[in-house]
């Protein structure tokens, strides 16, 4: 049985219908890839799985390790082992970086979090995403430039080890060395505790030093290809033209 | 954030609004209403000096001719005819907290009063109703020649000159409806004088609780920081609730001579009918330096503006206040600041939550005068809504009379964003922890300003707002 299973999905934003009839199987520890051309649906379907209320399932199900998620509101799904990294994380005044996390640890765990080895850590994450020890103690995102929000991102899920990570545009906005910085944090994650991933992108850079599983195309909200790691190079090469139908 | 969020759930909702049986012997209330003869009375019983009791007696005049502001919100609820303006326990002030008696004791205790001053304080002050029941400082800091006593005493003692040149010298009576009923019922309070550079490196503190009820509360509290000396003075305030208006027309006064400093913490926490129509205010000589934190979260209907004439040159203030205006409360808070000394300058940061069809009103006047050339002046307010049924308003103004002043003001009213609220949950935290998160977040750079026990208090307070949604 799959992680994640996502049968006939259809879902709408303010009535408007954005994704048709999607499937997906996702299985523990597996990388799968999301690509598609600008406005196919790609974050809608990673919004739709963390649960954010503007978007409404009009059919289908979705199911996560065996229990359905459809009606589940979304600090269950990340208790239930689904994380999100966001293409534009918001900022939060007041609210460390650090404390945060834990706080957010002691929610998921139910135990309390103590601080001595959760300090480790933390500084073990950070010094792998050369991230500068002196963010933990700022306020979450709060000034950080684009590059340090989407490390502040893949630290947040090295430290909370969720079963599925959902990173949706992680590499956007990004210079070649932040990408390398970030990839070795998603490979740490892969090894470590044998995650599985959805990675949203347009772009490749971040897969190249991924080892991918199965690569799905959407296009217009439907997924019109489902291939292995070779259609990385395809989109590489050519782009998305063969999957855009001629208008 | 863990730990905090530790002590947030512990907190005993009943902790504020326990009432204490007041009508048996033990207490003295005097009559309601405000009349020549209650006046006189007070006075009486209080054993005033003779100016101060024509002083009462023209303020009562002052009172009754004087009109209420016509702005700000509705105090149509308040009836005066049925406010006590002086209830007392019949027991002398004490310095030994084992001779308070047993039900004072206890509800200081249920507020954490004496653990307070056991851990942290260098002197404490209790007032229960109209008189202050328990007063204590540190030897070391009374070696230090610091003065920390009720007003009262210090009328009647070797600082009674002193208390005459300054009292309601910096809020006359003829300055607004309440200053003048102030004047005339006044009670309670405290004077602290700080001799000539004297750092008392530990708070002092006054807790006020207003326990009666249909009563009033008047303290005054009158400071004064001499040359090159440093105060850091705390003031809280709570009281349970009952149906019938209570009324706090406090007043405060603070002197800051050349050279020195003084700290004036406040977190309000009075009962929701309660009217808070409170001044404060203080005068600033050449480098000296004024700094106010201030927390409101209680009372009906709040009129707070603590004022600043910064007199000499370089005197400087900051003022960094939250109000959080909660169902069927209309809160309306700010600073005014005078400038007249050269090279002064001012930073105000002010932030307001309004819940649940509260009203928060950010009121501001930054004055520089003529002779306050270079002054700098930056104002910048932020207001927080976390429903549709709220609102806030922000009415700054500022008055201009040189050609040099840095002015700069900024304001932002906003909302909690859905967005917000799903990134904090996509962590796992639950709605209403990542609402109270955010609200605290915003709260953050006031309680960082509050010593550590006050920061807890008003975290606890915050909590408490939000869970009553």
């Amino acid at each position: 049985m799959s992680l994640l299973e996502v049968k006939n999905l259809s879902v709408s934003v303010d009535g408007k219908p954005i994704l048709h009839d999607i499937d997906l199987n996702i299985g523990e520890g597996e990388t799968h890839v999301l690509m598609g051309p600008n406005g196919a649906g790609k974050s809608t379907l990673g919004y739709t799985l963390m649960g954010n209320p503007r978007y409404t399932l009009t059919d289908g199900t979705i199911t996560f390790g065996g229990q359905k998620l459809n009606d589940l509101s979304t600090d269950k799904r990340a208790r239930a082992g689904i994380f999100l990294s966001f293409q534009n994380p918001i900022e939060v005044p007041g609210v460390s970086l650090s404390g945060f996390v834990r706080n957010a640890l002691h929610e998921q765990t139910g135990q309390p979090v103590k601080l001595f080895s959760y300090q480790k850590k933390l500084r073990a994450a950070m010094e792998l995403l050369s991230m500068d020890p002196a963010y933990a103690d700022r306020d979450l995102n709060v000034g950080f430039s684009g590059g340090e929000k989407k490390k502040a991102e893949i630290l947040q899920m090295l430290l909370l080890q969720p079963k599925l990570a959902i990173l949706d545009e992680t590499d956007s906005g990004l210079d070649v060395d932040a990408v390398r910085t970030v990839s070795q944090g998603v490979q740490a994650y892969q090894e470590s505790k044998n995650g599985a991933l959805l990675v949203i992108t347009h772009a490749t850079r971040i897969l190249e030093s991924l080892h991918v599983d199965t690569v799905h195309i959407i296009v217009k909200g439907r997924i019109v290809e489902t291939g292995d790691a070779s259609l990385i190079e395809e989109i590489n090469e050519r782009g998305f033209e063969r999957f855009v139908p001629a208008e | 954030m863990a730990e905090t969020k530790q002590q947030v759930t512990d907190i005993d909702r009943s902790l504020y609004d326990f009432k204490d049986d007041e009508s048996g012997d033990g207490f003295y209330r005097i009559e309601e209403g405000l009349t020549p003869d209650i006046v006189q009375q007070v006075s009486e019983e209080k054993h005033d000096p003779d100016w101060m009791r024509a002083f009462r007696m023209r303020c009562l005049e002052l009172y009754n001719k004087t009109d209420m502001v016509p702005w700000g919100p509705s105090i149509e609820g308040l009836d005066m005819d049925r406010i006590a303006t002086y209830v007392r326990h019949k027991s002398e002030m004490k310095t030994d907290w084992e001779d308070v008696p047993e039900e004072i004791k206890n509800t200081f205790e249920r507020l954490g009063i004496p653990q307070a001053e056991r851990e942290s304080l260098a002197g404490v002050g209790a007032q229960y109703d109209s008189e202050l029941v328990y007063h204590n400082v540190r030897e070391e800091v009374a070696a230090a020649g610091v003065v920390y006593t009720d007003l009262e005493s210090a009328l009647r003692g070797e600082y009674a000159e002193m208390i005459r040149e300054h009292f309601m010298h910096l809020v006359p009576p003829t300055d607004h409806k309440f200053a003048a009923l102030h004047g005339a019922v006044w009670s309670g309070g405290s004077f602290v004088y700080v001799p000539k550079g004297v750092r008392v490196d530990i708070p002092l503190q006054s807790y006020f609780r207003l326990n009666a009820r249909g009563a009033g509360q008047f303290e005054h509290t009158l400071i004064i920081v001499d040359e090159g000396a440093d105060l850091h003075f705390i003031e809280g305030c709570s009281a349970p609730k009952y149906n019938v208006a209570n009324l706090h027309a406090g007043c405060v006064e603070l002197y800051v001579a050349r050279g020195a400093r003084l700290r004036y913490s406040t977190i309000e926490n009075w009962s929701k009918n309660m009217y808070n129509l409170n001044t404060k205010r203080a005068i600033v000589e050449e480098d000296g330096v004024m700094e106010w934190v201030s927390g409101s979260f209680g009372s009906a209907v709040s009129y707070l503006y603590p004022t600043t004439i910064l007199k000499g040159a370089r005197s400087r203030m900051e003022y960094t206040g939250i109000t959080f205006s909660g169902e069927g409360q209309n809160l309306d808070t700010g600073a005014k600041v005078v400038m007249q000394g050269e090279d002064t300058s001012c930073v105000i940061s002010s932030k307001s939550i309004s819940k649940s069809g509260g009203i928060g009103t950010y009121r501001s006047s930054v004055i520089i005068g003529r002779t306050a050339h270079r002054a700098r002046a930056s104002v910048s307010c932020d207001s927080l809504m976390l429903d549709s049924d709220s609102r806030a308003d922000t009415i700054p103004a500022m008055e201009v009379l040189t050609d040099d002043a840095d002015v700069g003001h900024e304001a932002r009213i906003g909302r909690i964003s859905d967005e917000a609220i799903f990134y904090l949950m996509s962590r796992g935290i639950s709605e209403a922890d990542a609402r109270a998160m955010i609200v605290s977040g915003f709260a953050d750079s006031v309680s960082k300003e509050l010593p550590l026990e006050y920061a807890v208090e008003m975290n606890n307070l915050i909590k408490l707002e939000m869970e009553n949604s």
